[in-house]
């Protein structure tokens, strides 16, 4: 079988990512808004792997995320504070946190499957909160900062950190493309479309579905790590039931299964939440309810997928 | 062409003549959320002092920027402030309702070297996270440990059982009492912690009524927790008389009187405001606060954001009206004035606010709920912030 | 020991009717029409907001206001399910999803805005206030007032569906739609009415919790996580579910905070997933 095609880059992919490093150039002085919407593009490309690609509804996903935030926080504070290395370390566990959840969430669909998920992520929270002597509690981990990477300080204007955040984007974003585009991919997606056909053609779907859940709780605990080292503060927020839906609502805006909805909506929505609460502090959320109403009433399946819909049409 | 370019020359440096004349302050506060409340007040009260005092200070316009938090996100507080420092340009950073916040946004003043006035955030330690931070609210030791030693000696009990809402401030705050109670000789009966997220109280004072301690300390967070707490005292019975209830200010809030109605009658708090008080600084600043807030009744967010701003003006007009982030910082060191709340002073060493602490019991005055002060302890200094002056020394 | 165990079966059972009257329309709604209405508790908020303004600007007696909470909540609920929900029917989850919380954005702001973010309450009748002392127990009137309540709006509920023509028509629609349209029943009607119905009930929870739990916007919110676990564990579509669910997480959350206060708010997320495991379709889920 040739796959050759499906990951052949389309010159729309190219100039995206080399607009990426525009903000370098005509808004330095939003380097450290940009460094955060690439972390959680990062998240919710994590997402879409269980999500758009697995359809493993996920209300719970920031327990990875927080998960990763947290180990780099506490390799920082008490044994190192290089980052690449505790980037790595923080990845795995949330990987093995992962893969241990894993085993419980891939035997359950519908709604049992998105409270369960809601369920660990809310348990890790409070088990977080409680843990207060490690984590620092409600106040935050306090007392580690991480000087900057390779070299490079993190500094106040963000140039380092959003270096940062958009290569650890980008090769997560490229092993997510390798993924999706060979067998393992395939086979999620057969999964996602008909769960109960797969089995009988012989790919087991429960195994796979652990991989890919797995594979996204490390990418999302490397955005956490990432949130961390940058920022030097990890709070409980990381863990957070709001995290967890904010990067869903994120997906469903860029669309969900088709590998650059995550970044998209991370970019329009956090984009729109700083153009709006600069001009109402108070009431922004009003008007992201309007623009998320508004997407889903004029373009279904997403953002990506109403422009999907919409150039099929004009052909 | 010639004029054209004149005239946009002039425009030019009329507008940077203007930006020098101007002093800008830049607020991150948590605006929308669960403590959007709190940051509501923080800002008119902030408002009020600029309508009883203008908005020119030492020659220069104050500018304030608002920006929204959210609420505890420290990255997202941390990078706000560097925005408006990086991209507003502004002269001073204040506010900041929450501890994690406020912690990161410390980071931030001690890099860029700005001026950094506290509102709110409460923790102890907070203050030691920049050279150039002031703070003008409270501190949970300053009125927790001075709680613990009135109650213990001039409140004459021996006996407390202590319930906290299991975050940050309410440790902190049962640590505070706790050590200061036992050290003036009182005995902890017992203790629980609730969850924060936590709508129905019967089952923990249950608890505390089976133990039937001599009084009962409670430190829960504003909004809607202290009326049902107290609901569900008055609900379970507990006879006020032979339990006294000692709470902190937000419990007898002015919403969880209206909320608890005769249920809150005889608690006992202290507490640094309360906005009932007839002293005349309060009354104007009261009256004040009513034109610019719809006619809501100013809190303790409200008079933290007020002193605030009036330690900036004060400091402003020692400086001349240079916003250098050390220069500022000098002029606030031992500034002493009379606040609404009453007299109040910052640290000239720790930078911290030093006030009085006001003991008060809830009794019915002309058929209206009141918080009436009857012992005051003077110029408390924050006694965790001392403790780390003797460390260092 | 027993008196206290009295007492908190009693306080628990009580929560755990506000957490039923909250609930049960999300779990007919979701179960009749696969309609993921993450809103609900905005049509709570509507109720509760309503009853807050008649008695404390109108000085309405506060019993008088709960069938204006109901119409308020239900009206709203209609007129939103006109306009965008039964476009949606067809959609995805995803996209019913965004759509609804969007909604909750939307409701959250306006209520700030209208209201401001202050903590509100409401002013109940004497007779309502205080409990009940029987020896070492003690019943407070405002939770029997609501068991009561809860308990006769069960029954109507149940009578309604099991009994009445429009009862009928639902339960048809829910088991199979297609062929409750083939035999002539009006299946949007019974949507709209049923989800009306839902949104009142959501409201008239909302205006009895505020004496327990106070009112501010974001109740839109907080109280979204009860319910979908109610909803869960209840089971989809099922009144007697959301009924038992209700009762044992209100009752399993008093008990826990009293016998086990260390384990404060993990014992709720702890039975949520406990029994979602053993019972993944809900207590009594169909499907």
């Amino acid at each position: 079988m040739h796959f050759r095609g499906l990951t052949r880059w389309r010159p729309l992919e190219v100039v995206f990512w080399l607009c990426t490093l525009l903000p370098f150039v005509l808004t330095p002085s939003y380097l450290s808004l940009a460094s955060q919407i690439a972390i959680t593009a990062l998240f919710a490309l994590s997402l879409d792997l269980i999500l758009g690609y697995a359809g493993i509804v996920s209300l719970g996903h920031a327990a990875f995320f927080g998960f990763g935030a947290y180990t780099a926080g506490l390799i920082a504070k008490h044994y190192w504070t290089e980052p690449l290395s505790a980037l790595l370390i923080a990845g795995l566990s949330a990987g093995i946190l992962g893969y241990a959840l894993s085993h419980i969430v891939v035997r359950f669909r519908h709604l049992a499957l998105i409270m369960l998920t809601m369920g660990f992520g809310l348990l890790l929270a409070e088990a977080a909160n409680s843990a207060h002597a490690i984590t620092g509690g409600a106040d935050g981990l306090q007392g580690f900062r991480v000087p900057g990477v390779l070299g490079f300080r993190f500094d106040m204007f963000g140039r380092t950190a959003y270096a940062f955040a958009l290569a650890v984007l980008f090769l997560c974003f490229l092993i997510c493309r390798r993924i999706i585009h060979s067998p393992f991919g395939l086979a999620l997606r057969g999964i996602r479309e008909n769960a109960t056909r797969m089995p009988a053609i012989g790919a087991p779907s429960q195994a796979h579905l652990r991989k890919a859940y797995t594979i996204a709780a490390v990418m999302a605990g490397l955005a956490g790590a990432v949130l961390t080292q940058t920022t030097s503060t990890v709070s409980l927020e990381t863990l957070s039931f709001g995290r967890s839906a904010d990067v869903l609502v994120i997906l469903i805006l860029g669309g969900a299964g088709r590998l650059y909805g995550g970044i998209l909506g991370a970019v329009i929505y956090m984009v729109a939440r700083d153009q709006f609460s600069g001009v109402s502090p108070q009431y922004w959320y009003f008007w992201i309810g309007l623009v998320l109403v508004a997407v889903v009433m004029f373009l279904p399946n997403g953002i990506l997928g109403g422009l999907n819909a919409f150039y099929k049409k004009a052909q | 062409m010639k004029k054209l370019v004149l005239a946009t020359a002039v425009l030019a440096a009329a507008s940077a003549a203007q930006a020098q004349q101007t002093v800008k302050i830049g607020m991150p506060l948590t605006l929308s959320g669960q403590f959007a409340d709190a940051a509501n007040q923080m800002l008119n009260g902030v408002k009020t002092y600029m309508k009883m005092h203008g908005d020119t200070v030492a020659g220069k316009k104050i500018e304030i920027i608002t920006k929204d938090v959210g609420g505890p996100a420290p990255d997202v507080a941390k990078r706000l402030s560097q925005e408006l420092v990086v991209r507003d340009g502004v002269d001073i950073l204040a506010g900041y309702v929450l501890t994690p916040n406020a912690m990161a946004a410390g980071d931030v003043s001690a890099e860029a070297k700005k001026f950094m006035v506290v509102m709110n955030a409460a923790t102890s330690v907070v203050i030691t996270k920049s050279p150039y931070m002031i703070r003008t609210s409270v501190t949970l030791p300053q009125v927790m440990e001075t709680f613990g030693t009135w109650a213990a000696t001039k409140g004459g009990l021996k006996q407390v059982y202590t319930m906290v809402t299991d975050y940050g401030p309410g440790i902190d705050a049962e640590g505070a009492f706790q050590s200061a109670f036992k050290a003036a000789g009182g005995n902890v009966v017992g203790s629980v912690r609730f969850p924060v997220a936590n709508p129905d109280f019967s089952a923990f004072v249950q608890r505390a009524k089976d133990v039937s301690p001599q009084s009962i300390f409670i430190f829960i967070p504003g909004g809607a927790q202290p009326a049902a707490l107290g609901k569900a005292m008055a609900e379970r019975g507990i006879d006020k008389n032979i339990t006294r209830v000692l709470g902190s200010g937000e419990t007898t809030a002015e919403a969880a009187l209206k909320s608890m109605g005769d249920n809150a009658l005889g608690i006992i708090t202290a507490w640094h405001y309360d906005y009932m008080s007839k002293a005349p600084l309060n009354v104007q600043f009261v009256n004040a606060y009513h034109q610019v807030a719809g006619g809501r009744n100013p809190d303790f967010f409200s008079i933290g954001g007020y002193d605030g701003m009036h330690a900036i003006y004060e400091a402003l007009k020692k400086t001349r009206g240079n916003t250098d982030a050390q220069a500022l910082v000098d002029a606030a060191k031992g500034l002493r004035w009379e606040s609404p709340r009453g007299p109040m002073m910052i640290d000239p060493e720790t930078r911290d606010v030093v006030q009085n602490v006001y003991l008060r019991k809830v009794e019915k005055v002309n058929g209206e709920l009141v918080n009436v002060p009857f012992d005051m302890v003077p110029m408390v200094k924050d006694p965790a912030g001392e403790r780390r002056k003797q460390g260092k020394k | 020991m027993l008196s206290s165990a009295a007492g908190v079966l009693f306080d628990g059972f009580a929560y755990g009717m506000l957490l039923f009257l909250l609930s049960v329309g999300l779990s007919v709604t979701l179960g009749m029409m696969n309609f993921v209405n993450l809103a609900h508790c905005s049509f709570a908020m509507v109720g509760a907001y309503a009853t807050m303004t008649l008695v404390g600007n109108w000085g309405w007696p506060f019993l008088a206001t709960l069938p204006v909470a109901f119409i308020d909540a239900a009206v709203v609920a209609l007129i939103l399910e006109r306009i965008f929900f039964r476009r949606l029917y067809r959609a995805s989850d995803l996209d019913q999803c965004l759509l609804t919380i969007g909604i909750v954005f939307i409701s959250i702001a306006a209520y700030a805005w209208f209201y401001t973010t202050e903590q509100q309450s409401v002013r109940i009748p004497d007779w309502l206030q205080g409990s009940w002392h029987a020896g070492a127990l003690a019943f407070a009137h405002y939770r029997v007032f609501l068991i009561v309540f809860g308990l006769a709006i069960t029954a109507l509920l149940i009578f309604g569906i099991e009994r009445t023509r429009w009862g009928a028509q639902v339960r048809a629609a829910v088991d199979n739609q297609r062929m409750a349209r083939g035999l002539g029943i009006d299946v949007d009607r019974a949507f709209m009415f049923t989800f009306a119905l839902g949104g009142g009930l959501a409201g008239l929870g909302g205006a009895l919790s505020i004496q327990m739990v106070g009112l501010d916007p974001t109740f839109a919110l907080t109280y979204l996580v009860y319910v979908l676990i109610v909803v869960a564990i209840g089971g989809l579509g099922s009144i007697g579910g959301s009924f038992v669910a209700a009762i044992v997480l209100g009752i399993s959350d008093m008990a826990g905070k009293y016998y086990f206060p260390w384990l404060g708010a993990f014992l709720i997320y702890l039975v949520m997933v406990g029994l979602l495991m053993w019972r993944p379709l809900g207590l009594f889920g169909k499907r």
